[in-house]
């Protein structure tokens, strides 16, 4: 009983952070009575469930665990980041016998699931996106993530390498952390193929407003950029109107090659499904989940898509090398020196952020080479 | 939007108001039938949304049948969900408490023959307006915390739909338009105030302003989980309902939703009423937003732009503009909100379902204006 047998059986790893690495000490305690009834588990999502996006992601996770025996998959869907979630949650533990609890939107960790985990100490919380912190938060609360900014980097450089004009396009909802680390990373990936390419970004303001998506997109082309991503919380209208106006798109959140067959090159997927089954196991067989659990491409949290007809076999081969050394080393994606697109020093020669290192979270900057500002 | 059925919602004639005061009855019986006048009056207020709500279940069963889905079944949890069991009804109640102040907004401006659909907007303003005013005295007793929080939200709230009522009595610029674009700069404001300048640092991936002190959070009512915010609500719809019903003010305030003319030959200050009315409507959904400030999220950010607003504005149109079964309302689409959670997750069905049925009761309901004064039931026998 090693302490990391279940997050992954393939790799697990430094980069998977542990909280604590406490796990075998709690291990050692008392074990739940796992074989009693079915184990009920519930996955409440912000929007719907098929919107080819973020919470299709996580609803693809829902699915698999769905399959496992002896565990019954609760569902909801469009529940608002209001103390609705904190309702829907409960109704879940009342009303159907829920024990593990996956709310899947940034909105709805602090407070709602916070103040349910401290109200109902005997359900496991495990929060998408979170930042659980030991002593800050309830034992009994976790929240896990994976770093999908190695995916974008991917796409970064499979559209540093297509891209024939070198202006990129970056459709992203709002200037946040998370946000800013993927468009900092598609920048730098593109420009460590091609110095000269620029990304511009538009920022909508909203995690799901196809209208101004769909504007976004139209004006970004119209100004001659030839290859998009987005980070929204449904791609469907960016991928699906630069199919039309006939550029290249990288994809986010789950595989949107059925929208772009032509201009499709490849994409940033979640990979929940590996994720939900580890955790569910480990609850299945009586063993405690991690309370922070993160990873990226090593640790299959994450993965990139096939790739389209448009990429060419260099840039197959080049692309696939950088991921290789993602899946065998510690690879460093900001490293210095590295400007913001200010022209301030960011990050001095010789200077590693690793993916784990908390200075990233709270991502603030844009890198040079985007053209944008954040607020 | 149908806007003619709306129009007719909030038409007075619709109302069993005073244009269909009858005789005074004449002789010994004149008090006895004033008094079965009234009983036949409130019957027919109170049968016609029943019949329309039974009517919706029937068509509601129906849809559930084509897909397949027993409607019985459907509608035993929709019961469970909502109203089955205590935990059930505080379910349905904090659901129904933010809607209820919403709701007024709409409500009261109706009376004067205003449709006003930025709810939303005075709502988030309201909010932000609060968290900006508790933060600026958080070292105040709690007390005090709340009540500037409060003051602030439904000032401010006010003065936001008061702009709507001023343009449209100044300037002439029609009040639905016109409130549904100031929703629209409201949550820009929000939007750019907790990213900028009320942002708290530390509030990452969810950008909001700083958290207004612990103490000062409005707690659940005594045994129950439900806010306070439900009881702001409903003494806020019972005050409206007695100002509107019962005084020279809301008989005013009536008269120009009968007849705007009219009401400025008697002499009556319109615009005085108009802006009252309106300042009283924002303050209604200004202090929705002060109560999901302080007492769910505790600080201001995008979850106060969450539909709260434009969902009151449904309940008040089923409630036809009466201040008090906006209650009632509220808490029966607190009730299938509630309930929609259990139907995804036992049934499988897409959380669309309890807006197709919101969607079908709300329908049904306008139609059923028109067959208010046709059920012979509830007419008038003897006299003619």
């Amino acid at each position: 009983m090693t302490k990391d047998v279940a997050v992954s059986r393939r790799a697990v790893s430094r980069r998977t952070v542990l909280g604590g690495l406490s796990a075998a000490a709690i291990a050692a305690t008392p074990l739940r009575a796992a074989f009693a009834a079915d184990l009920v588990v519930g996955f409440l999502y912000v929007g719907p469930r098929d919107d080819y996006g973020y919470n299709q992601g996580h609803a693809e996770g829902a699915a698999a665990v769905k399959q496992l025996t002896g565990v019954k998959v609760l569902e909801e869907e469009k529940v608002p980041e209001t103390n609705a979630v904190e309702q829907s949650m409960e109704s879940m533990i009342n009303l159907d016998g829920a024990t593990l609890l996956f709310p899947t939107s940034f909105g709805y960790y602090d407070p709602y699931m916070l103040k349910l985990a401290a109200k109902y100490p005997n359900v496991t919380f495990r929060h998408a996106g979170g930042l659980w912190q030991e002593g800050k938060a309830p034992k009994n609360a976790g929240s896990y993530f994976g770093y999908i900014d190695e995916c974008q980097y991917l796409s970064g450089i499979v559209a540093g390498h297509t891209s024939k004009s070198g202006k990129l396009g970056f459709v992203a909802a709002k200037p946040i952390p998370q946000v800013l680390r993927n468009i900092n990373a598609f920048t730098i990936g593109a420009r460590m193929v091609n110095p000269k390419a620029t990304t511009q970004v538009i920022f909508t303001g909203e995690w799901s407003m196809p209208v101004k998506e769909a504007e976004a997109t139209n004006t970004l082309i119209d100004q001659g950029i030839d290859t998009l991503t987005c980070h929204v919380d449904s791609p469907k209208v960016v991928i699906e109107t630069s199919e039309h106006r006939g550029i290249f798109t990288c994809g986010y959140h789950v595989n949107q090659q059925p929208l772009a067959p032509k201009g499709y090159l490849t994409g940033a997927e979640w990979n929940w499904s590996k994720v939900y089954v580890d955790m569910v196991n480990l609850m299945k067989a009586g063993k405690p989940i991690p309370n922070f659990l993160r990873g990226g491409i090593k640790d299959s949290f994450v993965q990139t898509s096939a790739y389209g007809p448009a990429v060419a076999d260099a840039t197959r081969k080049a692309t696939d090398a950088v991921k290789q050394s993602m899946m065998t080393t510690d690879y460093v994606i900001f490293k210095g020196p590295l400007k913001d697109n200010k022209g301030n020093d960011l990050i001095a020669a010789g200077k590693n952020y690793g993916q784990t290192d908390l200075w990233l979270e709270k991502m603030n900057w844009l890198a040079e080479g985007v053209i944008g500002a954040t607020s | 939007m149908a806007e003619q059925s709306l129009a007719a919602a909030v038409d007075p004639t619709a109302e069993p108001e005073p244009t269909a005061e009858p005789e005074p009855a004449t002789g010994a019986d004149g008090r006895t039938a004033a008094f079965g006048e009234k009983l036949r009056r409130l019957g027919e207020a109170a049968a016609v949304p029943l019949l329309a709500l039974f009517a919706s279940l029937v068509a509601f069963g129906l849809f559930m049948l084509a897909l397949g889905f027993n409607p019985l079944e459907v509608y035993e949890l929709i019961w469970r969900g909502a109203f089955g069991s205590y935990f059930s009804w505080q379910n349905t109640l904090v659901r129904a408490a933010p809607l209820i102040l919403a709701a007024l907004c709409t409500a009261l401006p109706a009376r004067l023959g205003l449709i006003v659909i930025g709810n939303e907007g005075a709502l988030v303003i309201g909010g932000v307006a609060a968290a900006a005013a508790g933060l600026a005295v958080d070292t105040a007793p709690p007390l005090v915390v709340d009540l500037v929080m409060a003051a602030a939200g439904m000032i401010v709230g006010g003065l936001w739909i008061g702009a709507v009522g001023a343009l449209r009595h100044f300037r002439g610029i029609n009040e639905t338009i016109s409130s549904l674009l100031l929703a629209y700069i409201a949550i820009a404001l929000m939007n750019h105030l907790v990213e900028g300048p009320m942002r708290d640092p530390s509030s990452l991936n969810k950008p909001s302003s700083y958290a207004i002190p612990d103490a000062a959070m409005i707690g659940p009512m005594p045994g129950t989980n439900v806010h306070w915010g439900l009881a702001f609500g409903v003494i806020f719809a019972v005050l409206s309902y007695v100002l509107i019903e019962r005084t020279t003010f809301g008989f005013a305030a009536r008269m120009v939703g009968g007849n705007e003319r009219a009401a400025r030959m008697a002499g009556l200050n319109v615009g005085r009423l108009i802006l009252v009315v309106c300042f009283l409507a924002g303050a209604a959904a200004g202090l929705a937003g002060m109560v999901e400030v302080a007492a769910v999220t505790g600080r201001a950010n995008a979850s106060l732009a969450v539909g709260y607003g434009y969902t009151g504005i449904l309940v008040a149109f089923l409630a036809r503009q009466n201040p008090l079964a906006v209650i009632p309302v509220a808490i029966l689409l607190g009730g299938i909100g509630a309930s929609g959670g259990l139907l995804q997750r036992r049934l499988g069905l897409p959380d669309a379902t309890v807006l197709v049925m919101q969607g079908i009761i709300f329908v049904m309901l306008l139609m059923s204006e028109g067959v208010v004064g046709r059920l012979n039931l509830f007419q008038r026998t003897r006299d003619g």
